[in-house]
């Protein structure tokens, strides 16, 4: 018989060896899973993670992984602060969406007007539409009680009818021939996101994650409040006991996530997409949440949590065009990721022992 | 003279990882003795009674009840072998009636009516007043220990345990329980009695085992030796004196009046117009059984729960409305009663757990900046000055005994050098030698001009350290009373023991 045996204290080897097995464990069982659909399961595997940055299209594919990664890592930086303090935004696709809204609605008012303004108050429009979104969960939690896993949840879907009344109705382009979707605004300068350095995939959202990375690092291991957020977290009485006022914190991580989400959406919008359509919502908002976890709410972490689900990403659709692997293929992978990284977890503060039987 | 042993254990043993919690202990329970297990906490005393009453098996040794081996499976088993326990803590459903309660935990329950009439007959025959339709929501701590005990006693038990009974009774509950223990043995009944408490135990055991680091280190009968004897048994060496002297009381430091707040959860106590003033180098101890308001008095003070303007001056500086960290920036610190999860993070280093509270005061904190060397350097100061026992400033405080966590809490707020000190229960489930050097570490701040507040609700201690006593019941504080020459029986009253002497409702 095999039983666990609580840890006296988190192992530390095992924090850093169980995001591994995980992907590890990932990579096995999503082999197994294609050997039996009747694929080759070790070219399947390559072509996930290897060809997208060293095959034959990697020249594509490669500025893609940037793309990709960096709205994950902005988001998921965010969600890890409040997930730390043991708030818990499961909506950041909606705040996602709701700042993509807001910041296009900036640009499409000063459409056609050119000026170095645009650009960045758009930016601001973005994070603010975010931090809105983000703060009506806060505010209902701290008025009502309601839990903000429910409310900010259920505002993703309210988000997404929002996003489609947009792209139907008042952001409808009026030379876009009776197509639903807003201006493209990749080809309207003063208000686009373009690629910085061609070739490398990076536009302002890859530098705002990179800030992102380095701004909730210096918090959460420099800064007072980044102690009372992880305080909160483990012991709620201990925070409030230093001075943490829990409705002040609840609205400064949902806020702080919200506006995170929020730009993310503002570099989308400006920039890969493009546009606001009914289907701007591509799921950033929850795979970020793997990325947070995968990435052990570490800021580090996160940075490489959301490079590698980023690969996840190109290389399942590589497998799809080049294998003719079904769709669902990225979500099975994501969703495994998640599913070994929670269960190796209980290693962290289990170990496994023999019952020694009698 | 000696009667048949009721119960006997022979060299007994058992290890968690790590410990070695009881080694070879070897005692026996006469029929008709009210027998004494003392030691200090981790000495060994709960892990020897949950062997008996089948909740932990030993390693070693064997046990023997009425000369049949006694090795429960489980707590059901051993109840039918005639052995019965009181916990400290009772487990009782607060909606439910003390009849259904009492149906709960029995094997068979006999008809509503006719288990009525046996609880009525019990606690008549037992001198413990208690009516079996009344609710238990409307008991007492008394009174509610009553019904376990009754509990136990319609099992006729051969051996009855009571773990620490009067840690939560005041001193006329506790004699009005002495007086039914006692008549429970004159009818042969074996008592099993843990307590730490040395005066108690003097006055009403027959014998006495005494345990430390899980070892038998000595057995007699407890009158024949004094408090201080005990105690040196306890805890293997000579107690620590309290030194009083040398402090004066001087200018008002702190003045609560009309203090009022609303309970701040369903199981709180609302706080009814608290006022108290505290001078400069003086004690102030605050007593009461618990749940009357002694949290919510501490979260008034830390600054966790916010009062009125002018409720809370601080040598002229108005705090009501101020939050924990303005108010340790002025000088007015506290220590709550929960060492794990309230005054420390479990999961947080040492060093971290100095940011909790000493940031502004200590300069470890600039800007919203940690300065993290600061902050270990202080942790090694409260961990020297303090003799808190730990590999170093970045243990967890999880992994801390409770003895050594709550000297580094208290050591923490002490040196923060504060003008006023609120600490609420600083030496609960503490070793005596931690309590000792805590005691001692609060005299010595208000020696040095501060004043200090002691919320407990171990009397011994209240004496011991306060200059004036009050006592806290249904969240009303009552007028403070210099200590001295206060009688165990005032204090007594003071607390609202009334209520345990009443005639019951039957």
């Amino acid at each position: 018989m095999i039983r666990l045996v609580p840890r006296a204290e988190a192992s530390a080897a095992w924090q850093f060896a169980t995001p591994l097995l995980a992907v590890l464990a990932t990579m096995l069982t999503g082999g197994l899973l294609f050997a039996v659909m009747g694929y080759d399961p070790v070219a399947a595997i390559r072509t996930i993670f290897w060809d997208p940055l060293f095959g034959m299209a990697s020249s594509y594919s490669r500025p893609q992984l940037l793309v990709k990664a960096a709205p994950l890592i902005l988001i998921a930086s965010g969600l890890a602060i409040g997930f730390r303090a043991g708030i818990w935004n499961i909506g950041a696709e909606g705040q996602y969406i709701i700042g993509g809204i807001t910041g296009a609605a900036v640009a499409l008012a000063a459409y056609p007007s050119e000026g170095m303004w645009i650009f960045p108050a758009m930016v601001i429009a973005g994070a603010m539409g975010g931090w809105a979104w983000g703060m009506i969960p806060a505010l209902l939690r701290n008025w009502f009680g309601a839990s903000e896993i429910l409310v900010s949840l259920m505002l993703v879907y309210v988000a997404e009818r929002v996003a489609a009344w947009m792209a139907f109705g008042p952001m409808k382009n009026p030379e876009g021939f009776g197509f639903p979707g807003s201006r493209n605004l990749q080809q309207y300068p003063a208000a686009a996101n373009p690629e910085l350095i061609a070739g490398t995939g990076a536009h302002w959202g890859v530098v705002a994650a990179a800030a992102a990375v380095l701004v909730t690092w210096f918090l959460m291991s420099r800064h007072i409040r980044g102690f009372h957020i992880r305080a909160a977290g483990l012991a709620p009485r201990a925070a409030r006991f230093a001075g943490v006022r829990p409705g002040t914190l609840v609205a400064f991580c949902l806020g702080l996530s919200g506006a995170f989400a929020g730009m993310a959406g503002l570099f989308e919008v400006a920039g890969p997409a493009g546009q606001i359509t009914d289907s701007f919502g591509s799921g950033y908002g929850f795979t970020a949440i793997i990325v947070a976890f995968l990435g052990r709410l570490n800021p580090v972490g996160i940075l490489l949590a959301g490079l590698l689900l980023a690969l996840t990403y190109i290389g399942g659709e590589l497998a799809q065009l080049t294998l003719q692997l079904p769709a669902a293929t990225v979500q099975v992978f994501q969703g495994m990721l998640l599913f070994f990284l929670l269960g190796f977890d209980l290693l962290t503060r289990f170990r496994i022992a023999r019952r020694i039987t009698a | 003279m000696t009667k048949a042993a009721v119960f006997r254990a022979e060299g007994i043993g058992k290890s968690y990882p790590g410990v070695r919690a009881n080694d070879d202990v070897s005692f026996s329970v006469g029929s008709g003795r009210i027998h004494a297990l003392l030691g200090e906490n981790g000495a060994g005393k709960s892990t020897l009674v949950k062997m008996i009453y089948g909740l932990v098996r030993p390693d070693d040794g064997r046990m023997l009840l009425n000369g049949q081996p006694h090795d429960p499976s489980d707590p059901r088993a051993a109840r039918a072998a005639g052995v019965a326990m009181v916990f400290q803590h009772f487990s009782l459903f607060d909606a439910l009636t003390v009849a259904e309660n009492i149906a709960l935990g029995m094997e068979n329950p006999p008809p509503r009516r006719e288990l009525a009439e046996r609880i009525r007959k019990v606690s008549h025959d037992f001198g413990l007043p208690l009516n079996p339709a009344r609710r238990v929501v409307t008991l007492s701590a008394g009174e509610r220990q009553r019904v376990e005990i009754i509990r136990c006693l319609l099992q006729d038990p051969r051996l009855l345990i009571m773990d620490e009974p009067t840690s939560v009774l005041t001193p006329q509950e506790a004699d009005l329980l002495f007086a039914t223990l006692r008549k429970l043995a004159d009818q042969g009944t074996a008592i099993l009695y843990i307590s730490h408490k040395l005066d108690e135990i003097r006055t009403h055991c027959d014998s006495a085992t005494i345990l430390r680091h899980g070892k038998v280190v000595d057995s007699c009968n407890p009158r024949d030796h004094s408090a201080r004897e005990l105690a040196a048994m306890m805890v293997g060496g000579e107690m620590r004196v309290i030194d009083r002297s040398g402090r004066n009381a001087g200018d008002v430091l702190l003045r609560l009046s009309n203090l009022s707040l609303p309970a701040p959860t369903a199981e709180g106590t609302a706080l009814k117009n608290i006022a108290l003033t505290l001078h400069a180098g003086e004690i102030l101890g605050i007593g009461g059984v618990a749940g009357n308001g002694q949290e919510e008095l501490l979260a008034a003070l830390s600054g966790e729960l916010r009062s009125a303007p002018g409720t809370v001056v601080l040598e002229g500086d108005d705090l009501g409305g101020a939050g924990p960290e303005t108010r340790r920036k002025a000088g007015l610190l506290a220590a709550p009663e929960d060492r794990l999860g309230h005054a420390a993070v479990p999961d947080f280093s040492l060093t971290e757990n100095t940011l909790l509270t000493a940031g502004p005061r200590k300069g470890l904190v600039r800007n919203g900046l940690i300065d993290n060397a600061a902050a270990r350097r202080f942790a090694q100061d409260v961990i020297r000055e303090f003799d808190v026992r730990t590999p170093g400033p970045h243990t967890a405080a999880r992994a801390l005994s409770g003895g050594n966590l709550q000297k580094f809490v208290i050591g923490r707020e002490v040196m923060q050098a504060p003008r006023v000190l609120v600490v609420n229960q600083p030496t609960w489930g503490v070793d005596a030698g931690a309590a000792a050097a805590v005691r001692q570490s609060l005299l010595d701040l208000a020696r040095s001009g501060a004043g200090v507040i002691v919320i407990s609700q171990d009397l011994d201690e209240l004496i011991e350290l306060s200059d004036r006593f009050c006592a806290l019941n249904e969240g009303r504080l009552s007028d403070p009373r210099p200590t001295e020459g206060l009688t165990l029986d005032e204090i007594g009253l003071m607390l609202g023991g009334a209520h345990g002497m009443e005639v019951a409702q039957i």
